[in-house]
């Protein structure tokens, strides 16, 4: 029992960081119906933009995580303008390839730039501690992430329940031409929702590299896609669904590393994707209407 | 107040309006009735903007709508009740009417009018939490209807209001339109339900394959052989 509140505790913090990634996939799939493949990579550059605010400015965690989510809510403005804008109208295949190339895009333009090496994530911007509470080991790593991802999400929450922006949202992501009605911009809506998942996977960036210790240009791929398949799990587009998908990927990962086989984490999660799709593709959430008319 | 001329509309190749001209005058509630599929949707689609004309244009109080993105148009006076009511599902009652006021700022009268909304539909008052997706045919177009009178609008644009509900309610909301009307909103009414439309109209149009085929005040339209043959059961 209590080595499964620790693997639970683990998974907790995992989750955290794929809920976060998650939101962004969905909320982009929300008011746009594309999967937004480069997500991944803006998580990414959130590291890198953390780890030289960290190393080069001496920032603390928190400044160098601010600072990561405006940059890459600014790059996510940015490609969405460029690289989807022009293809609203195109199929979904179109726009999906474009994504898929930008997600390759900004791997190897970091590649070129930073080098392939993986970059230990400075150390000093985070001391690392474990406490012993009730016979479970507990890290101050798992907390700061845990509670920063909470808050971030908190603050989402509120701002798409309450805010006119955030109905905003909503309204575009229900009936577009119906939200145009009330004089809302579209173009507006969709570069706040980029900017906002964008920001949420920067976050998320820099608690993988506390997670992990180290960053890479590639180290978005595999998170990326396990937070895919969490916002599938959860009922893509629903963002709810996004943070509880997340959780249960994030602490399913680890209860297969803990108990299992660690070679088969990876594995296990996207054998959730295709059961999820064999047995029912919304997502827990998600309700089984069919396409919308 | 609104002057619609030698419009074009296409989807891709079909040529849905076809010079298509229109007056609605201050004051007035104008009719545009005809069958399914001859183009009133795409005619109000098109005065508010979410479709472009190819040719022609559209003159509300001296500007051309043609030529303003769709979402400054509902800002210019002019909103839509859309055809088949399209309120926001997931969305409460009370969050589908301040939708409605989304591009205001004047906080008082916003509240002033979504009090006489609430008294003119009171079942949306006791409603107000619930989701939209959850209401009846019925209460859905009364709070779209609301949704657009949260916007002030000086013109109405309404798309079949009455499609898919039970006789007495569409009693019931042609009440509620000569009501808005006599309050001093202009109103342009799109119907198939041609002599209810009639009954409450000052002028109409009949609309047949994107085209204008009959214009007259609504009296005169009424009494017409074409209309009774074709659009009012002979
Ligand atoms: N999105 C669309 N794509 C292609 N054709 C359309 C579309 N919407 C309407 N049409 C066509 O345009 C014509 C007019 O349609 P519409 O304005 O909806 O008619 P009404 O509202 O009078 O029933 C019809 O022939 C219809 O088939
Ligand atoms: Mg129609």
């Amino acid at each position: 029992m209590l080595e499964f509140m620790q693997q639970l505790i683990n998974g907790l913090s995992l989750g955290a960081i794929y809920a976060l990634i998650a939101l962004g996939y969905t909320m982009v799939y929300g008011i746009i119906k594309l999967i937004n493949f480069a997500h991944g990579e803006i998580m990414m550059v959130g590291a890198y933009v953390g780890f030289f605010s960290i190393s080069v400015f001496g920032s603390h965690i928190i400044v160098a995580m601010l600072f990561a989510m405006i940059a890459c809510a600014i790059l996510g403005v940015i490609i969405e303008k460029i690289a989807y804008r022009p293809l609203r109208g195109a199929t979904r295949i179109a726009a999906l390839i474009t994504a898929i190339g930008v997600s390759l895009f900004l791997q190897y333009t970091t590649v070129f730039f930073l080098s392939p090496q993986q970059r230990i994530f400075p150390q000093t911007a985070f001391q690392t501690k474990d406490y012993l509470i009730a016979g479970l080991s507990i890290s101050n790593k798992d907390v700061f992430i845990f509670v920063s991802a909470l808050i971030l999400m908190a603050i989402l929450q509120f701002i798409i329940r309450k805010t006119r922006t955030g109905k905003a949202m909503r309204a575009v992501s229900l009936d577009r031409d119906a939200a145009v009605l009330m004089g809302i911009s579209v173009d507006r809506t969709i570069s706040i929702t980029f900017a906002i998942g964008s920001s949420l996977a920067a976050a998320a960036g820099i608690m993988v590299g506390i997670y992990y210790s180290t960053i890479n240009p590639l180290m978005g791929i595999l998170p990326g896609l396990k937070a895919f398949v969490a916002a599938v799990l959860g009922g893509i587009g629903i963002v709810p669904g996004a943070m509880v998908g997340g959780f249960l990927i994030g602490i399913l990962e680890t209860l297969v590393s803990g108990y299992g086989n660690s070679l088969y984490r990876d594995a296990v999660v996207f054998g959730v994707l295709i059961l999820i799709l064999l047995v029912k593709p919304t997502g827990i959430f998600g309700k089984n209407t069919g396409e919308k008319v | 107040m609104l002057k619609v001329n030698n419009v074009d509309v296409y989807y891709g190749a079909i040529h849905a309006l076809k010079g298509l001209s229109l007056d609605v005058e201050l004051g007035n509630i104008v009719t545009l009735i005809g069958a399914n599929g001859a183009g009133k949707t795409t005619t109000l689609k098109t005065i508010s903007g979410l479709l472009r004309p190819k040719n022609g244009n559209i003159i509300f109080k001296g500007k051309d709508l043609v030529k303003i993105p769709p979402e400054k148009i509902v800002g210019l006076g002019i909103s839509q009740v859309p055809e088949g009511r399209r309120v926001f599902s997931t969305m409460s009652v009370l969050e589908n009417l301040e939708m409605g006021a989304y591009l205001r700022t004047d906080k008082k009268e916003k509240q002033s009018d979504l009090e006489n909304i609430f008294t003119r539909f009171p079942r949306l008052k006791e409603r107000r939490k619930q989701l939209a997706g959850t209401l009846s045919g019925g209460e859905q177009q009364m709070l779209a209807i609301g949704r657009a009178l949260m916007a002030r609008p000086e013109l109405l644009l309404m798309d079949e209001p009455s499609m898919g509900l039970a006789p007495l309610l569409v009693k019931e909301i042609f009440a509620i339109i000569k009501d808005i009307n006599e309050k001093g909103t202009t109103i342009l009414l799109v119907e198939q339900n041609a002599h209810m439309a009639l009954s409450i109209a000052d002028k109409a149009y009949v609309l047949e394959t994107g085209k204008i085929v009959l214009e007259g005040s609504a009296q005169e339209l009424m009494h017409s052989e074409a209309v009774k043959k074709a659009y009012l059961g002979g």
